[in-house]
């Protein structure tokens, strides 16, 4: 598994640590420390996966929660989802034109912009986007049913957390994810396509003939999908997982909801980068 | 007859934080045990014992003669139909209606059709003493003794054979607190329930007990009948009931 940024962190953390106790054990020391609460809370995550998947995601459905969620999650987030696409594909056409001749300009503006949103920036982007709206609420919203034990009441009225609170927010942000960032790559390449025809001046209709012939389902669009359903699920876990863990009145929840955005964050950047070279790398 | 409920040398630990010392307790069916105890000694982590909410580190929770400890998925549903709980801050859920709060262990957990759930739901709300208008607001809209009542409304909605109460008179006016305490004799009475009670209100003790058990340090060390409550001869249960900072039970209070 790829986790160099939370490796970066971490070693920096320790030697934080080290130069306030001054001495070269007290480094290694606190890079051990580190290290174990690293593994315990891999392991934490691992198990609360598992579970999810087991209990949450089998049945009964609560079709009612479901919908309700998918709505909060996938809907409510187009706004934002949107807007970081047309503004994406907007600089990345500029920064794309000023980096080729005039002659090139009309083949590698299009193909570049259609691309880089389809491949990388449109999933990420999106997934960076919704694991900080919807992410922090999930976490935030189960962190408080945990502490003021409405889930502890749930269980007492029959009702399965994991079932009625987690498999419907996986299962809504693993179906909303792509249908967003479906609608996203197509604002993004119109960004880039608005930007191009007024103020580069490139003609319009060679422009999306160029989109149209350089962009392939299967290597372009369907592999950004993949990886958009991936950071979805990686996004609700996260967030069921940091909210079900808080402990605490109001300053547990708000260490919950942190960390769910900077975990889901992190593993979204990790997790896109094997899902690259495993789509795109040599075979 | 065998008891209702029965724990034997029950231990659960938090890390080195031992909070269940080889507790043992028993209940008789339909009568109201009150554990009495001060904040911190185990009173709550016995109860979510009890439901599975924590896992014991050891020891049996009998229901009915039946082991309880470690039930899974079907089994475990079953069980837990057979319960009721007022919690503490009231836990009612917030993104729903007050009748649907009452109404969720129905509907939910049992799938009642939601129009008969819904007449249960008003009719529960009417036994607490709520007017069909508290059902369509929401808890946020209620006040903290109306949230305990919707509460006790919830835990009783589904008729259970077992209620747990969790703190019922904390925070609420003396006059409040009576209230609650009568409602909760009543349907208790009315349901015929065994309920263990957890509290630190001695009144309160008094008005619902039938026996009353004292927790200290993760273990029972006093039980009885509630009338004998004020001659146990135990001098923790005499500090405690007489509420003195001076006594066998020492506060971690810094002295300045």
């Amino acid at each position: 598994m790829n986790c160099s940024p939370i490796w970066a962190i971490a070693i920096t953390a320790a030697t934080l640590a080290a130069n306030r106790e001054g001495s070269d054990l007290n480094f290694v020391a606190a890079i051990g420390r580190l290290f174990l609460l690293f593994c315990a809370e891999v392991g934490r995550i691992a198990i609360f996966m598992k579970d999810a998947l087991i209990v949450g995601l089998t049945p009964r459905y609560y079709w009612g929660q479901i919908l309700t969620q998918f709505f909060r999650i996938g809907y409510t987030s187009l706004p934002v989802v949107a807007l970081t696409a047309f503004f994406t594909g907007g600089a990345l056409a500029l920064q794309i034109y000023t980096g080729s001749s005039a002659a090139t300009a009309g083949q590698l503006v299009p193909s570049i912009v259609a691309i880089g949103i389809t491949r990388e920036l449109g999933p990420v982007l999106a997934g960076l986007m919704v694991a900080g709206r919807v992410g922090a609420s999930i976490a935030a919203e189960l962190g408080t049913m945990k502490v003021t034990e409405q889930t502890d009441a749930l269980v007492t009225l029959s009702t399965n957390p994991l079932k009625y609170l987690v498999g419907p927010r996986i299962l809504a942000a693993v179906i909303s994810m792509p249908l967003l960032v479906a609608i996203g790559d197509a604002i993004g390449i119109m960004g880039g396509y608005v930007v191009s025809t007024r103020s580069l001046e490139l003609n319009g209709f060679s422009y999306i003939k160029t989109t149209a012939d350089k962009l392939h389902f299967f290597d372009d669009i369907s592999s950004g999908l993949i990886k958009a359903a991936v950071f979805g699920f990686i996004i609700a876990l996260m967030g069921c997982y940091h909210g079900f863990n808080s402990k605490g009145g109001a300053q547990g929840v708000g260490r919950a909801t942190t960390n769910a955005v900077v975990f889901s964050a992190i593993m979204i950047l990790a997790s896109n980068f094997v899902l690259t070279s495993l789509l795109f790398g040599k075979h | 007859m065998a008891p209702h409920i029965e724990l034997k040398e029950v231990r659960k630990s938090f890390g080195a934080k031992h909070v269940l010392n080889g507790l043992s307790l028993s209940v008789e069916k339909g009568k109201s045990l009150v554990v009495i105890g001060g904040s911190g000694t185990g009173k709550s982590v016995m109860l979510k014992c009890i439901l599975g909410i924590l896992q014991p580190d050891s020891g049996d929770i009998k229901i009915a003669g039946e082991n309880v400890v470690g039930l899974r998925g079907e089994a475990r549903d079953q069980f837990l139909r057979r319960f009721g709980m007022l919690f503490q801050g009231g836990a009612l859920f917030d993104s729903l209606s007050v009748w649907e709060n009452v109404a969720f262990g129905l509907t939910q957990g049992r799938r009642t059709p939601k129009a008969q759930a819904r007449e249960i739901a008003m009719e529960k709300l009417g036994l607490v003493g709520l007017s069909a208008d508290v059902g369509k607001l929401y808890p946020a809209e209620l006040s903290g003794g109306m949230q305990k009542r919707v509460g006790l409304a919830r835990a009783i909605a589904a008729d259970p054979e077992i209620i747990f109460f969790d703190e019922p008179t904390t925070g609420l006016d003396p006059i409040m607190a009576d209230v609650i305490n009568n409602l909760i004799v009543d349907c208790v009475k009315r349901l015929g329930a065994t309920t263990i009670s957890i509290t630190h209100d001695m009144a309160s003790a008094r008005k619902i007990a039938d026996q009353i058990a004292m927790i200290y340090k993760g273990e029972i060390i006093w039980a009885g009948d509630a009338r004998m409550i004020d001659r146990s001869g135990n001098a923790y249960v005499d500090q405690f009931i007489l509420g003195r900072a001076d006594g066998p039970i020492k506060m971690d209070v810094l002295k300045g």
